[in-house]
């Protein structure tokens, strides 16, 4: 009566494992991969210049500060939720940051805006799970907020960093031929630290609980709130980390710069192929989706392309990846 | 964990047990709402514990408290005799009980073993582990594998995502999230309502398996045939009271069915809480 027939009975019951359409879409990053490679191949075909090992290291170089603010942004997507400010909190910066080193050193400079962009992610991350509204909304008006503050903060004017430990994140050394700069290692840094907490912790597997089903996270014991909190408040410090990097790459902080960031990190995320439901994706993603775009620029920069059909090119890829991923979702339900 | 005291159906009715789990005079109130109305309740060492009751009659406010998941306004809580109080679910975990939801409470995309781990993972020893919150997925798997096989639970791999698996695969990965972890009591709130004929049937499977191992269940369903399928005692809930407690081998479903609806009176054994 018990036993015997459960066994054969669940045993009967997964389908053979079969190649199938939903089957290629749940591995969530051959998708991209397939399309960064195919992206390179056609790009060193049409071009000469594409494959030349300095203009590979211009692509890299272009993408680490949206690269590195991406992570922030998959971290906030993974929780369901979405960060419209991000760019913004890494604009006021360098902004802060140039300011605070004229006035008191590098050193201070750095300290004042990890702190600042951490609390700036503190009073999104409070928003969200004190008064629990959506984060689209949280961080529309923190946007908003913070672009305005920016402008205030600089006065209209552009502050032009000297040489030194804010800058250093643009300095330049060579492997074998290739040319890097320290930027390019602080993206890869901040991408190995992501993807150890998200698939090698209790605390990366929370997260993906939280977005991915709430209720049942909460039933299952988990502090939904403090997950949101660290999310947050990491994406704030993350910020930070873009804001140096953007003053090693431009040692100029200008409160016009990267008024695109908060679409392109969604867009990097997104194409990276993780799900703006939330729950699912992964940063090894995200940095494939954060080349594609680069990849994509350079190559039809390249290729002599108007910059405008870059941009209709990449809003086509975004809303192809997240077209895929829904097919994915009701294959799954 | 307690050894096995299967088949004490008849011995259990003629001698006194301290109930596993009891509950005495429990009020809940929302507002001018009245959820538990004064409710008794009791669970026996490895029996199932049917709890039924029409939609609103208070059964889940009750189960609920049993859970952790509320605290009620009045009444007591006992384990093994002993007052004990839940202020969270934590608390009721903390104390060996477990509880499986209707809704499958279970991440589609996580894998089986960290579903089963989630909120208790286990992390590497040394300085992986505590330094740098490295979590030991070897040991969470094999566990996991471990208890899916005792329960004999047929699925190939532990490493797959809760989302590849159907609708009785995954309350079974439910099913033994609680039972690697409920050492005491496990609360199975409607286990059965997501899922079709089939996949009632394991499930209905596994819980005679649970009682089996000398770990009783609270199982709350509106499925009459499987609750006479199962249950050793019948724990009938109406307006927010247990209205009697009948053995399915005395009563037919229609019986119990008039009981839960008001239409006959229950005996004054039956009334007292049957045994």
């Amino acid at each position: 009566m018990t036993g015997t027939p459960t066994a054969q009975r669940m045993a009967e019951a997964p389908p053979a494992r079969r190649v199938t359409l939903a089957g290629v879409l749940r591995q969530p990053l051959l998708g991209p991969l397939a399309a960064l490679i195919i992206a390179i191949v056609v790009f060193s075909i049409i071009t000469d210049s594409f494959l030349r090992p300095q203009n590979l290291s211009l692509i890299l170089q272009q993408s680490v500060v949206i690269g590195i603010l991406a992570v922030g942004q998959t971290l906030i997507i993974l929780t369901g939720g979405i960060d419209l400010s991000i760019g913004a909190v890494a604009v006021l910066g360098t902004i802060v940051m140039a300011r605070t080193n004229d006035a008191s050193g590098s050193f201070l400079a750095l300290l004042v805006v990890l702190v600042l962009c951490a609390l700036i992610g503190a009073v999104n991350g409070g928003l969200v799970t004190s008064l629990r509204l959506p984060p689209f909304i949280v961080t529309l008006g923190t946007f908003t907020i913070l672009y305005a503050t920016t402008q205030l903060v600089a006065g209209s004017a552009t502050y032009q960093v000297p040489d030194g430990p804010l800058t250093v994140l643009g300095e330049t050394f060579r492997i074998g031929g290739f040319v890097t700069t320290y930027g390019v290692v602080a993206m890869v840094l901040v991408y190995a630290v992501a993807w150890y907490a998200l698939s090698q912790t209790a605390g990366g597997k929370h997260v993906y609980a939280v977005g991915g089903s709430p209720e049942a996270a909460r039933l299952s014991g988990i502090r939904s709130n403090r997950v949101l909190m660290s999310v947050y408040v990491l994406t704030g410090v993350i910020a930070a980390i873009a804001a140096w990097a953007a003053l090693g790459r431009i040692p100029n902080a200008d409160p016009n710069a990267y008024q695109n960031a908060n679409l392109e990190t969604i867009t990097a995320v997104v194409i990276g192929g993780t799900s703006l439901f939330g729950g699912r994706g992964s940063v090894l993603g995200t940095l494939v989706g954060t080349l594609i775009v680069g990849v994509l620029r350079n190559g039809l920069t390249q290729a002599g392309v108007d910059n405008l059909y870059q941009n209709i090119a990449t809003g086509v890829l975004v809303i192809a990846a997240v077209a895929l991923d829904q097919l994915a979702r009701r294959r799954n339900r | 964990m307690t050894e096995t005291i299967s088949g004490t159906g008849t011995s259990a009715a003629t001698r006194p047990v301290v109930p596993v789990l009891e509950a005495h005079g429990l009020v809940k109130r929302y507002g001018n709402v009245t959820a538990i109305n004064g409710a008794d309740f009791e669970l026996h060492p490895a029996e199932v514990l049917a709890v039924i009751g029409d939609n609103g009659a208070g059964k889940s406010s009750l189960i609920k408290v049993l859970a952790g998941a509320v605290v009620p306004d009045s009444g007591e809580l006992r384990m093994d005799g002993q007052p004990v109080s839940f202020r969270t679910t934590r608390d009721a975990r903390a104390h060996g009980i477990e509880t499986v939801y209707q809704d499958l409470a279970v991440i589609p995309a996580l894998d089986i073993a960290s579903n089963v781990y989630l909120g208790r993972e286990i992390r590497r020893k040394g300085f992986m582990g505590s330094v740098l919150r490295r979590l030991d997925m070897p040991a969470m798997r094999k566990d996991s594998a471990d208890h899916l096989a005792d329960l004999r639970i047929g699925i190939k791999s532990v490493s797959q995502a809760v989302e590849t698996l159907s609708g009785g695969q995954r309350q079974g990965v439910a099913v033994v999230r609680s039972a690697t972890f409920g050492r005491r009591v496990i609360i199975m709130d409607e286990p059965t309502a997501a899922l079709g004929v089939r996949e009632s049937g394991q499930v209905v499977d596994l819980i005679k398996q649970l009682r089996d191992r000398g770990l009783p269940v609270v199982l709350i369903s509106h499925d009459m045939p499987h609750v006479f399928e199962v249950a050793d005692r019948i724990h009938v809930h109406r307006l927010g009271q247990r209205a009697a407690v009948v053995r399915p081998s005395e009563r037919t479903m229609s019986e119990v069915v008039a009981l839960m609806t008001g239409a006959t009176e229950p005996t004054e054994r039956e009334r007292a809480g049957g045994s």
